[in-house]
């Protein structure tokens, strides 16, 4: 996000932790190694950075100007809550030989899993991580796929468009293609006989208080997951009991792991957006909006969308986002017990929004609208008509009924209210973000934080609510849709009409040589995009910032000491789609 | 008052049932009765302001698509000529996301590159229904089909369709797209009429460069005009009749099974 120039001189900090700042540039700051979670207690506790959104890391092997000395580099975005505006970029260079660094967990532990995707995708040891072990990946795969010199089985090229498809393009099943020839590597000495899997990964156990009135019983481990029904996908909750009470637990996740990164780097700009849509498939129209607006920093000018195409696009994220919501309370009844029906009523409105992203994207979910510049196609006065009518007449009502026959059940009351309880502290440093994060009390919302695109432009309120529960994470969303609506009224009303996009459609994109982080506020929260060009008609590096991953930090700590009915509810509180948690 | 909850919700259940029979009988034409028959089946609207039931009875009722559906693509021909529009330019396989696209240009004896292809495939189990192919697609080759129903008993060879597979005629594409056929039909014959003035404007300027070019384009057209017969039966005449125009049981490419 730091787009202006920087130097270590102007850096107020710079002096702060001596030794710490090694250089700076217009993308980021070059950080010591060694100092570096002095620097970043320092940035949280006097410079007000307290929160840490994105952790990546980014493989320059073969890259110009880089050596074996300087092959990774750990990219750290800090960001402030209370103040909002641009964060920092942090950077550690590591060499290929040591590629180590100290753990910022326990600065900010919401590093906890964005670390051990770093560690399990590009082999960083990051050095004093309670469990540093793969998440996406399972034991004992053999490499870390997100290094350069990784190569899949099936590998063709290392960009795509394939030289194979056109002129000479004669048809060939990828599966007739010897998956096991000279197309896979074996460790050396690998005895596929001897081997052993790595153990269950075990919980960390969290005793309960000293003189609470708590009988003990005997500790049993219990699997929920991958294949249970309340864990919205292939979700697998490893949870310690003390009878019926949750004392440990631990996330386990990458069922549907399919390295989407990388995908990312084999692909060329324009044809990571239909990828992007199968992020979280429920909002694929706010995956597009983050992509875009990332790569449109890096075009400059030349990526600057139309009026009527802002318009649109505000519309779309803005209806995701209704849906997205009736989705989440429409399965937070599921997972208290109340099974499908009142998940379907609530899902009634959805219909008529896919409908419309239907005729205006040509697919009801995996939409891919948006081009860099604008968007694919303009919709017409019919399409408005039909959108005003529903937005004006329908979805405040839908709203209403929500209100009427949820908030105040007792049902869904004895169930939320006080489960899962993330106090505001605990879900900044544990990086929560979107309706989570402002249902402990926290009014973050990039939308107002750093507004992107023409959200500045628009009256609407950032919901908050300071219960902290799960009932609270229902009241946000439900006020979060009426916010929506509100939105969507104001843009319905002024969209002008005009160009769709700016310049010619074109299939190749000349991206400029640069980083940029691209972030919107998606419905699940914020979802950014890190991306780096060298360029060439391929990203570089291609990092999602996936708010339903980064969420999963918090699941452990709101589910200690609940019972273990309890972790459905919290878990489908939290609001995560596997798609985009696994990529 | 404690039950006050269940009731409420029972209540909700009520009232949708009331209001799908009502919202059905104050509507003209009904849901049921009065839907619109065709061989495919009743396709059914869904109005912003419809009430109560918002599920359907697939197969036997079916959405009606907007025009701006995709599923997956198909080429194009004349009709007409029987010529495909596609040139083997390549964009599409060179746009494809998940490069599910092959196509292998056409070759003269002198192993000169003929802009037609002469093969043509498209994995439909890898194809992510993006659309790109359609978007950039210069030529308007290559459109995308709205018929979804294409399941088979085997993913190879039932789901790679060949060029016979994916060829559809222009008068198809114009019953599922009319008003891109229209816009399309309209910049054409405009680009038409814009080359052909100038043309006229060439011709009258004189310089052996520019007499040389109108020549070349009325002898263009002339080719075109006693073209097709021969160059279609010796380009591809196992084509003819796969080509004819489909009928309403079947009328897309490959792997209906209906």
């Amino acid at each position: 996000m730091t787009e202006s120039v920087v130097t270590t001189s102007s850096l107020p900090f710079a002096d702060a932790v001596p030794g710490a700042v090694l250089d700076a540039d217009q993308w980021g700051i070059i950080v010591n190694p060694d100092k570096l979670v002095e620097l970043a207690q320092y940035l949280r506790d006097h410079e007000g950075f307290d929160y840490l959104s994105s952790l990546t890391a980014v493989d320059y092997l073969g890259f110009k100007d880089r050596t074996a000395d300087d092959r990774f580099e750990i990219v750290y975005h800090l960001f402030d809550t209370k103040k909002g505006g641009d964060g920092i970029v942090l950077k550690v260079r590591l060499p290929e030989s040591k590629p180590e660094v100290d753990s910022l967990v326990k600065v900010y532990p919401g590093a906890d899993l964005q670390e051990r995707e770093a560690y399990d995708l590009y082999g960083i040891k990051f050095k004093g991580h309670p469990r540093l072990r793969r998440i996406l990946l399972w034991e004992g795969f053999h490499g870390h796929p997100m290094r350069k010199d990784w190569k899949e089985p099936y590998y063709e090229a290392e960009h795509k468009p394939y030289k194979s498809r056109w002129p000479v393009g004669h048809y060939q099943w990828a599966e007739d293609r010897v998956p096991w020839g000279d197309n896979i590597n074996y460790p050396k000495g690998f005895d596929p006989d001897a081997f052993e899997p790595a153990p269950l990964p075990m919980p960390i156990i969290h005793e309960p208080p000293e003189g609470s009135d708590h009988i003990h019983t005997e500790r049993i481990v219990v699997n929920m997951g991958p294949q249970h029904p309340s864990t919205h996908g292939v979700f697998r909750m490893i949870v310690a009991l003390d009878g019926e009470t949750i004392v440990g637990l631990e996330p386990e996740v990458g069922y549907l792991h399919r390295n989407h990164e990388k995908l990312g780097e084999r692909n060329t700009w324009l044809g990571n957006i239909p990828f992007t849509d199968r992020l979280d498939y429920l909002s694929s129209m706010s995956n597009n909006f983050g992509y875009v607006l990332a790569v449109e920093k890096l075009l400059g000018d030349k990526g600057k969308p139309p009026e009527r195409a802002e318009y649109l696009r505000v519309i779309m994220a803005e209806f995701t986002r209704i849906v997205n919501h009736m989705w989440a309370i429409g399965f937070l009844l599921n997972d208290l017990g109340a099974f499908f029906t009142p998940a379907l009523y609530a899902i009634e409105e959805r219909e008529l929004i896919l409908d419309l992203f239907e005729a205006a994207a040509g697919s009801r979910m995996m939409c891919n609208y948006m081009r860099f510049g604008g968007v694919v196609r303009d919709v017409d006065e019919d399409w408005l008509r039909k959108a005003r009518d529903i937005v004006f007449n329908r979805l405040d009502r839908k709203v209403d009924e929500f209100d009427e026959y949820l908030t105040g059940n007792e049902i869904l009351m004895a169930r939320c209210v006080g489960v899962g309880l993330l106090s505001a502290e605990d879900a900044i440093a544990l990086s929560a973000c979107g309706p989570m994060l402002r249902a402990s009390g926290v009014p973050y919302d990039l939308r107002r934080a750093r507004p992107y695109s023409i959200y500045d432009r628009f009256e609407f309120d950032v919901v908050t609510d300071d219960g902290c529960d799960v009932y609270a994470r229902y009241k946000v969303r439900l006020g979060e849709i009426r916010q929506s609506i509100r939105i969507l009224k104001q843009a319905l009303d002024q969209i002008p009409e005009g160009p769709i996009m700016n310049g010619k459609p074109a299939y190749v994109t000349r991206v400029q040589k640069g980083e940029a982080y691209g972030a919107v506020e998606g419905p699940k929260g914020e979802l950014g995009f890190y991306v780096v060009s060298d360029g060439s008609d391929n990203p570089w590096r291609y990092h999602v910032r996936a708010p339903s991953y980064i969420n999963l930090n918090t699941l452990e700590h709101m589910t200690i000491g609940y019972k273990v009915a309890d972790s459905v509810v919290i878990l489908g509180a939290i609001d995560i789609v596997l798609g985009e948690t696994d990529r | 008052m404690f039950g006050k909850g269940i009731i409420k919700g029972l209540g909700i259940t009520l009232r949708h049932t009331a209001a799908t029979f009502i919202d059905d009988m104050a509507r003209v034409p009904s849901r049921y009765t009065n839907a619109i028959e065709t061989p495919q089946g009743k396709l059914l609207r869904q109005p912003p302001d419809s009430k109560g039931l918002f599920t359907i009875q697939y197969p036997e009722e079916k959405r009606e698509l907007p025009e701006n559906f995709r599923y997956i693509p198909m080429l194009l021909y004349d009709e007409k000529t029987g010529k495909d529009r596609c040139t083997a330019c390549g964009i599409c396989a060179k746009v494809c996301p998940p490069q599910c696209i092959w196509i292998v240009r056409d070759m003269n004896e002198q192993g000169k590159p003929i802009p037609r292809p002469s093969e043509f495939y498209i994995d439909a189990s890898i194809c992510m229904s993006c659309g790109f192919c359609a978007e950039f697609c210069p030529f308007d080759a290559i459109k995308m089909n709205h018929d979804y129903e294409m399941a088979t008993y085997d993913r190879f060879p039932g789901l790679v369709f060949d060029k016979e597979e994916l060829s559809v005629p222009t008068s198809y594409y114009a019953s599922l797209y009319p008003s891109a056929w229209a816009a399309e039909e309209a910049a054409r014959a405009a680009k038409a009429a814009k080359k052909a003035a100038r043309g006229k404007k060439g011709g009258g300027a004189g310089g052996a460069r520019r007499k040389a070019a109108p020549a070349k384009r009325t002898a263009a057209p002339a080719r075109k005009a006693d073209a097709p017969a021969s160059s279609k039966a010796e380009a591809a005449p196992p084509q003819d009749e796969s080509k004819a125009p489909p009928d309403a049981s079947s009328p897309a490419p490959g792997g209906s099974q209906s």
